[in-house]
C-alpha cells in the first residue's frame, strides 16, 4: 500500500477516535460539573478535558478567564482551536477524503454525512442542540463509521492501518483519563483516603462510563468503584474493549503481520509494552506510583507512534 | 431572434417522440409530491456521497453538488449507433494522426493540413518526435461533444483528447436514477454502462506491453476540481491512486513508495496535464509531477494514458481538419460532421468573423471549460467590443463558429418542468480496439435560454439513455 495512503487511512481513524474521546472526556466533565460542588460552579471539572487535552492555556490566551459555556464550545465546536471535537473530524473527514478511492463508499458516506451534521450543529451552537446530545450523537457516529469499517472493508493493509491508529490513540486516552481523575481525587482524598464516599463513587464511575466500562467492573469486582480495581480494569484486563491491555494486544498483532521488514523497530517496541502488560500486576504499578507510571506509559506510546511513522508512513 | 430547436422528448408537433413514450406515461402518472420528494433524495445522496466539484476562482475552494436532473436524455438505439461508430471512426483517424505527427508528418507532406497549424503549437511536443507508442495509441481515453442542431443532426463541437472528464457524473447519475425509480428500467431496456471501469482498466493494461502491469491512476490532489472522479475510478478499477510525490523514477524506472517498499509502476493514468508531469522535463515548478517521469517514459518503460502531446490534435485550431483526417488516413467519409468554423488566423475569414460577431461563437483556440468564450446572440455590446479587439489583437489565437442551436431537452427548474439547452459527450477507449459505452455524460446548461453547459458556469447533469426502439 502507498505509505501516504497507509499514513492518511491512519490518521483518519486516529483523529476519529481523538474526536470520540474528547466527546466522551466532556461528557464525564459535564455530568460531574452538575454535581454539588464547593462553589466554583463545577468550573474545574469544565476545565478538566481542555487540561487533559493541553489546551487551556490556549484557551485562556484567546478568551481571559474560565467561562463555562465559552470552554465548552471551545472544546467542543471551535473551528479556531485546532483540536477542538470539530477540528478532529474535520481532519478524519479531510484524511478520509484523500484516500476515499481506499475505503469504501459506506465509510466515505458515513464520516462526510457526520461532518455535514457537525457543520449543522455548529451553526445552531451547543447550547440549543443540547451538551449530553451532542456527545452521544458523536459517540454514535463513531460507532456507526466503526461498524460501517468492520463490515464493509476488506480485511487488508487498509484495514490494519485503520485499526492501528484507533487503537494507538485510544491507549493514550485511556492513560490520560485514569491519570486525570487520578489526580482529582488525590488532591482531595489523600487526606481522607475515603474511597466509601459519595463523591469519591461517582468519580470513579463516570470515569466508567465515559470509556464504556461501567457494566464490566460491576461484572469484575461486584464491588463500588476504587481507585486500585479501576486501574487494574483499565490498565491489565485484556477483556475490556478500551483497557491499556487491550489495546496493545491489538497494536502488537497487527504490526506482527504488516509486510516488509521497515517495522522491526515499531514491532519489537510494541511486543515489548505487551510484555510489560502481561507480566505484572497493580500492585507492582501503585507501587511505582500510579502518576509516575501512567506518564511513562504515554511517552512509550508516544515513541511507538514515532516508530510507526519512520517505519511505515513515510518510507522513502 | 427566432430559432427553432430541436426537442429531445417532443416532435415539432408536440406529441411524445416513440423512444419517449414510456418515460412520459410514467411522468405523467407520478404525483408532483413523490417526484420533489425524489429530487431532494437525490441531492441529499449526492452530498452524502460527496460527489462534488471544486470551483477555481473560489477562494474557498466550496465543494460543490453539479445540479442533477431527474428527466433523463434519451436516445433511440438506432441513432446512437450511429454516433457510436462515428465518435469511434473520428477518435482512430485522430490517434493515427497523432502518430504519423510524431513520426513522419505524412498528411503535411501531402498538403492536406499546413505545418504552421501543428508544429508550432504550443501542444505540440518536441520530446514525442520519433517515440514509437505500444500500439501506436496516444489517446487512450477521449471525450467526443457532440450537440444537435435546429433539425436534429449530431455535430462535433470538439475532440478531449487530453484529460477528459465527466465519466463518473455518466455513472453515478446512472447509479442514481436507478436507485430512485427502478421501475423505469422494468418498462424499458436502457443500455448498461456500469462496465465502463472494467473496459478502461482493460485498455490501460492493454496500452502495455506487459502481461499483467502494474496500473495506477496520478491525480494532482484532493483540491483538484476533478479529484472525486479520480479516487472513483481508481477505486471502481482496484488500482492504487497516487500522487506525483508518491513515486519516483530510479534508473529510468518508476516506482511508488509502499509500506512494503518501492514497488513498480507500468501504466498511468494521469489525470494532469502534461505541463505538470516532470518538473525536469516541463514546467520546473511543478510539485505535482514526477522528476524523471520524461526520461523513464522516453525509455519505453512506463505507459502514459492519455501520451505526452495529445493536446496538439484536439486544438480548436486543427478541429476543422478532423474531417480531412479522417478521408486521408481511414479513406471513409466522416460519419459525424463537423461545426463550420471560422479561422480567425485567415484574414478574409477574421474580416467576416469580425462583420458578424453578434450572430457567432468564439472561443478561444487553446480554452477549455467554457472559459474565455463570446457567445454572440446572449452577449452585452461591452462584451463584443471586448472580443473584437481581442481578436484583432491575437487572431491566431480564436476561431468563430455559428451559434448552434442546440438541441432542448425537458429539464426541472424552478417554474416547473421547462426545455433546457443540452449536449452530449460520450468517452471512446483505445486499446486493443476502439470501444465506448452506450451512453456518455449529458450535460444541461440551467439557465433559461443558455447555451453554456459546463458545470463550471452553472451547468448541469442528466443520466443518458441509449434505449431499444
Amino acid at each position: 500500500m502507498l505509505s501516504r495512503t497507509a499514513s492518511d487511512l491512519y490518521w483518519m481513524s486516529r483523529y476519529l477516535e481523538r474526536a470520540e474521546n474528547m466527546a466522551r472526556m466532556l461528557d464525564v466533565s459535564y455530568s460531574l460539573s452538575m454535581m454539588p460542588q464547593d462553589g466554583r460552579d463545577g468550573l474545574d471539572e469544565i476545565a478538566m478535558p481542555l487540561l487533559i487535552t493541553g489546551t487551556l492555556e490556549d484557551y485562556l490566551g484567546r478568551h481571559g478567564q474560565m467561562h463555562a459555556e465559552r470552554m465548552l464550545d471551545f472544546f467542543a465546536l471551535a473551528a479556531d482551536n485546532p483540536v477542538s471535537i470539530y477540528s478532529c473530524l474535520g481532519a478524519a473527514r479531510a484524511s478520509a477524503h484523500a484516500v476515499r478511492g481506499r475505503i469504501t463508499a459506506d465509510m466515505w458516506e458515513n464520516i462526510n454525512a457526520s461532518w455535514l451534521e457537525i457543520r449543522g450543529i455548529a451553526q445552531q451552537g451547543l447550547n440549543r442542540y443540547g451538551m449530553s446530545r451532542f456527545c452521544e450523537w458523536l459517540k454514535e457516529r463513531s460507532h456507526l463509521f466503526r461498524g460501517a469499517t468492520y463490515g464493509t472493508i476488506m480485511r487488508n493493509d487498509a484495514f490494519r492501518f485503520i485499526r492501528l491508529g484507533t487503537f494507538i490513540e485510544r491507549a493514550d486516552n485511556t492513560l490520560r483519563l485514569l491519570d486525570a481523575r487520578y489526580e482529582m481525587m488525590s488532591i482531595k482524598a489523600l487526606d481522607s483516603v475515603d474511597d466509601e464516599s459519595a463523591w469519591s463513587y461517582y468519580q470513579w464511575s463516570a470515569l466508567l462510563r465515559a470509556l464504556s466500562s461501567f457494566e464490566a467492573y460491576t461484572e469484575v469486582y461486584r464491588d463500588a468503584p476504587a481507585a486500585r480495581p479501576v486501574a487494574e480494569l483499565l490498565l491489565l484486563r485484556a477483556d475490556v474493549p478500551r483497557s491499556l491491555r487491550a489495546c496493545t494486544d491489538e497494536i502488537n498483532r497487527i504490526l506482527s503481520v504488516l509486510p516488509g521488514i521497515n517495522g522491526r523497530p515499531a514491532q519489537r517496541r510494541v511486543a515489548e509494552m505487551d510484555a510489560r502488560l502481561r507480566y505484572t500486576g497493580i500492585d507492582e504499578i501503585l507501587e511505582a506510583g500510579l502518576h509516575e507510571w501512567l506518564n511513562a506509559f504515554i511517552a512509550s506510546i508516544r515513541e511507538l507512534g514515532a516508530a510507526i511513522h519512520t517505519s511505515y508512513l513515510e518510507v522513502v | 431572434m427566432s430559432q427553432i430547436f430541436f426537442d429531445e422528448m417532443y416532435d415539432p408537433n408536440g406529441q411524445v417522440r416513440p423512444h419517449y413514450r414510456e418515460f412520459a406515461r410514467w411522468l405523467a402518472e407520478t404525483p408532483e409530491e413523490t417526484l420533489a420528494q425524489r429530487r431532494r433524495e437525490a441531492d441529499l445522496l449526492f452530498h452524502r456521497a460527496g460527489i462534488t466539484f471544486t470551483l477555481y476562482g473560489d477562494e474557498q475552494g466550496t465543494e460543490r453538488l453539479i445540479p442533477f436532473d431527474i428527466i433523463p436524455r434519451s436516445i433511440p438505439a438506432s441513432e446512437w449507433w450511429v454516433v457510436e461508430k462515428g465518435c469511434i471512426q473520428r477518435v482512430k483517424a485522430l490517434n493515427l494522426f497523432l502518430a504519423d505527427l510524431y513520426h513522419d508528418q505524412r498528411i503535411i507532406k501531402a498538403g492536406v493540413i499546413p505545418a504552421d497549424q501543428v508544429l508550432a503549437n504550443e501542444q505540440y511536443q518536441l520530446a514525442m518526435q520519433g517515440l514509437d507508442l505500444h500500439r501506436g495509441i496516444y489517446s487512450h481515453i477521449s471525450g467526443v461533444d457532440l450537440v444537435r442542431d435546429g433539425d436534429g443532426t449530431f455535430y462535433v463541437l470538439e475532440d478531449n483528447l487530453r484529460t477528459p472528464s465527466g465519466v463518473s457524473y455518466m455513472l453515478e447519475d446512472r447509479k442514481m436514477m436507478m436507485r430512485l425509480f427502478p421501475e423505469l428500467f422494468s418498462a424499458q431496456r436502457v443500455l448498461p454502462i456500469d462496465h465502463y471501469p472494467n473496459l478502461l482498466l482493460d485498455t490501460l493494461k492493454s496500452s502495455s506491453p506487459l502481461d499483467n502491469p502494474s496500473v495506477v491512476v496520478m491525480t494532482p490532489g484532493r483540491f483538484n476540481s476533478a479529484y472525486f472522479e479520480h479516487a472513483f475510478l481508481a477505486r471502481e478499477m482496484g488500482v492504487e491512486l497516487v500522487e506525483g510525490a508518491d513515486m519516483f523514477v530510479r534508473d529510468d524506472k518508476v516506482f511508488m513508495r509502499t509500506t512494503d517498499g518501492p514497488q513498480p509502476v507500468d501504466v498511468i493514468y494521469r489525470r494532469l496535464d502534461d505541463a505538470f508531469l516532470d518538473p525536469l522535463a516541463f514546467n520546473p515548478d511543478s510539485m505535482l509531477g514526477v522528476p524523471g517521469l520524461l526520461s523513464a517514459y522516453r525509455a519505453g518503460n512506463v505507459v502514459l494514458a492519455n501520451a505526452i502531446g495529445t493536446g496538439v490534435a484536439d486544438d480548436k485550431s486543427v478541429y476543422p481538419f478532423v474531417t480531412d483526417m479522417i478521408r486521408f488516413y481511414l479513406d471513409e467519409e466522416p460519419i459525424l460532421k463537423n461545426v463550420p468554423t471560422w479561422q480567425c488566423r485567415k484574414p478574409e475569414e477574421l474580416s467576416h468573423v469580425l462583420a458578424h460577431l453578434p450572430e457567432l461563437v468564439v472561443k478561444e483556440t487553446q480554452g477549455s471549460g467554457g472559459y474565455g468564450m463570446l457567445v454572440g446572440p446572449a452577449a452585452t455590446r461591452e462584451e463584443i467590443d471586448t472580443f473584437r479587439a481581442r481578436l484583432k489583437a491575437k487572431p491566431h489565437a480564436y476561431i468563430a463558429q455559428p451559434t448552434l442551436s442546440l438541441s432542448t431537452c425537458p429539464t426541472f427548474v424552478e417554474s416547473g418542468i421547462a426545455p433546457r439547452h443540452i449536449d452530449l459527450r460520450p468517452f471512446v477507449l483505445s486499446g486493443r480496439e476502439t470501444r465506448v459505452v452506450p451512453g456518455g455524460l449529458t450535460r444541461v446548461a440551467l439557465r433559461e435560454g443558455s447555451l453554456v453547459v459546463n458545470s463550471s458556469q452553472g451547468g448541469g447533469t442528466k443520466d443518458t439513455w441509449v434505449v431499444e426502439d
